[in-house]
């Protein structure tokens, strides 16, 4: 019976990783459902990026006050964690504060903990009051109702109970008190539980000790249904994030191939392809069509709408969000590998595709490629190259563009101009005619 | 007025067996729009008077692709580029400068891989590298001192990372460059780009060209620079919308350059 704790421990652990790798690997696979993208630029080039947009945060400042909050969260989620790893050991060891044998580092360390614990839960009410009374513009766009507010609360909330958690039980841990080092915040909070008798507080303790440890591998395993996930995508997001001018569409290669030959006077322009030849897609109208870094893009989107405020055509009231594009290829993603996992890992169509059922052309045409999202976003996002890739789709697919698109590209084919001028009359300016 | 700008054209110097400095690339607007040709002919008069060595392609050059690619035409895009790159190679060009943000940044980021590997230049950089070298002299003239705020195109900005160019342009005329909020990396685009120009835009509560003039003028400035013949327009449109033609000019650098000389 004496091993009964640690037992129970180590079955809730091994079981919250579980779930969790097996989150991960379906994520894996769903990212995997992308076609293969070239990567541009040098390893030291993105590890560059890493460092300063992932790990420094570089973007996030641009906005300074949700910028500094962030890094607060951020530092305080990282140095927090070495205290996860004091838990997990005690609690299969059935040790208690195993680190305390280091003595003054120990609470040099406890110490930081609280410290941040308590800037944590100051961010996090700050966060809460700008979503929830502040009400800022970027948080109330038509993509934000339902379940993206409710997961945007819901993450504070957890951070909310996790630092309490974290605080009482350093407060309720009556031998930590009376090490009179580490517990810089906590010690303000164990008089409020000073009345009740040692056996209550000790109570207290472990169920905080309990439910924080219980809460972090909830939190772990609440990830994979929530925007959450950057915490863990952004860095490999910014990494694979391209390093080009970002003016700079990628030339497909497909059309290439299809160009030089047209243009090749030596080609055989009436040979058959091959019998096996499956004609390829032009453009993406759906999630498969779309590259594994779009779709590890749209995983790694935490609907913070820095994109869609600074988007003209947003600004403007047009329907076009970025964001929601993100949020669009994310929830089609995932419906695609839930449809997958429900049918023995085969895709059954549905009838369905992200192209109309979640984006709209009227959104794909308000678009001015000005890359503002791109800018905007603080992990390397670009909601500009799915817009692309979708109005390809309709243009070369569908032929499905505006008619005015219509007529400028048929005055491009015809005399080399957007306008209908003649291409022999393209030095008259010089003569002032 | 019947003035006619000395322009050679590639073919030209060919059948002299010539090369020159630099192939001026007009583009559309700046061959057909009637306020973008005044900025190509304002910009050859400042060539002219750096004595800079140039040609154009004339009824040989044919549009970058850039509007064809945004609107998702990639084959339309790669039919125009690959011409293009035939055309320039068979001239052997090896430097390019142009006054269109769109056609530089097609150029110099989208032609490499197709074969056509150019130095790109746009004409802001262009006209600092000749002042750098001592080739032209900015005078400050009836600019000096006048308020002026910069519109950053987004092709060249955002695009291409070039926000200094410019405004080392209009430092050098001595103006009171005043930035709007929303400028450099933040700068709100006109509402012409990823081929609106050539649409009616979305249904919404404003236009973005609106959005934007209305911010240029809260600078109270007497010219609003731009850099790119559809900004120019977007921007001038906006202008007349809020009926302020009578106070705001909207000008290229090269225009203010240009008139600041005399030219």
């Amino acid at each position: 019976m004496a091993y009964l704790p640690n037992a129970i421990f180590a079955v809730v652990l091994v079981s919250g990783v579980l779930l969790f790798l097996r989150n991960i690997k379906k994520l894996k696979r769903n990212i995997s459902l992308g076609k293969d993208v070239s990567i541009d630029g040098s390893k030291k080039e993105r590890w560059q990026n890493v460092i300063l947009i992932a790990l420094g945060q570089s973007k996030m400042v641009r906005r300074p006050v949700s910028g500094i909050m962030h890094i607060i969260v951020y530092i305080g989620f990282i140095v927090i964690n070495i205290e996860v790893l004091e838990i997990v050991l005690d609690g299969l060891f059935g040790t208690h504060r195993l680190f305390s044998h280091f003595g003054s580092l120990y609470g040099v360390l406890i110490g930081t903990f609280e410290v941040l614990a308590a800037l944590v839960l100051f961010a996090v009410i700050v966060f809460w009051w700008r979503r929830n009374i502040q009400r800022i513009a970027r948080f109330f766009n038509p993509e934000m109702k339902g379940w993206p507010k409710h997961d945007a609360n819901f993450i504070l909330y957890f951070e909310m109970v996790l630092m309490t958690l974290f605080l009482v039980m350093n407060a309720t841990d009556m031998s930590f008190q009376n090490m009179a080092s580490g517990n810089v915040i906590s010690q303000f909070i164990a008089p409020w539980f000073s009345n009740l008798p040692d056996s209550s507080i000790h109570f207290i303790e472990r169920a905080a000790w309990w439910l924080h440890i219980v809460g972090i591998l909830v939190f772990l395993n609440y990830l994979y249904f929530s925007k959450h996930l950057h915490i863990l995508l952004a860095f490999p997001n910014v990494y694979y994030g391209s390093v080009s001018p970002k003016g700079q569409l990628d030339n497909m290669q497909t059309v290439t191939d299809e160009v030089k030959l047209m243009l090749d006077p030596s080609a055989d322009h009436y040979a058959t392809p091959a019998n096996d030849a499956v004609p390829e897609k032009f453009g993406a109208s759906d999630v498969q069509d779309l590259n594994w870094l779009q779709l590890l893009n749209a995983y790694s989107c935490t609907e913070c709408g820095r994109c869609t405020s600074e988007c003209p055509a947003n600004q403007t009231g047009k329907l076009l969000s970025p964001r929601k594009v993100m949020m669009d290829t994310r929830d089609r993603l995932q419906e695609v590998g839930d449809n997958i996992d429900a049918n023995n890992g085969t895709f059954q169509p549905d009838g369905k595709q992200l192209l109309g059922d979640y984006i709209t052309t009227e959104e794909l045409w308000a678009c001015t490629s000005c890359n503002a999202c791109v800018e905007a976003c603080p992990i390397s996002i670009n909601p500009l190259s799915i817009i692309m890739d979708m109005r390809r789709y309709l243009v070369m697919e569908q032929s499905a563009a505006p008619m005015e698109l219509n007529n400028m590209m048929s005055n491009i084919e015809n005399n080399g101009a957007p306008w209908p001028y003649n291409q022999m009359d393209r030095l008259n300016w010089s003569e002032n005619k | 007025m019947s003035e006619i700008i000395f322009v050679p054209t590639m073919a030209d110097y060919q059948a002299q067996g010539k090369q020159p400095e630099v192939l001026f690339w007009v583009g559309c607007a700046g061959s057909f729009d009637d306020r973008a040709k005044k900025i190509t002919k304002a910009f050859v008069k400042l060539l002219h008077r750096a004595k800079v060595d140039f040609a154009v392609l004339g009824a040989e050059e044919s549009c970058s692709g850039d509007p064809a690619k945004r609107s998702g035409n990639e084959f339309l895009f790669q039919m125009q580029a690959m011409t293009n790159i035939e055309t320039m190679n068979a001239y052997g060009v090896k430097k390019i400068v142009t006054a269109c943000p769109h056609c530089f940044n097609t150029i110099k980021n989208e032609y490499p891989s197709l074969g056509g590997s150019y130095e790109v230049m746009h004409h802001t950089q262009f006209l600092k590298s000749l002042l750098d070298e001592g080739r032209l002299t900015v005078e400050s003239g009836e600019f000096k001192g006048k308020r002026i705020t910069f519109h950053d195109p987004c092709y060249l900005g955002r695009a291409n990372n070039i926000y200094e160019a410019p405004r080392q342009l209009l430092e050098k005329l001595e103006v009171e460059l005043v930035e709007m909020k929303r400028s450099r990396k933040n700068g709100l685009c006109c509402g012409a780009g990823g081929a609106q120009m050539f649409k009616e835009s979305e249904i919404g509560n404003k236009e973005i060209n609106i959005e934007r003039t209305e911010e240029a003028l809260s600078t109270k400035s007497n010219v609003i620079a731009a850099g790119c013949p559809f900004c120019n327009t977007m921007m001038t449109d906006g202008v007349k919308v809020k009926e302020k033609e009578a106070d705001v000019q909207v000008m290229d650098i090269a225009e203010m350059i240009a008139q600041a000389s005399d030219l």
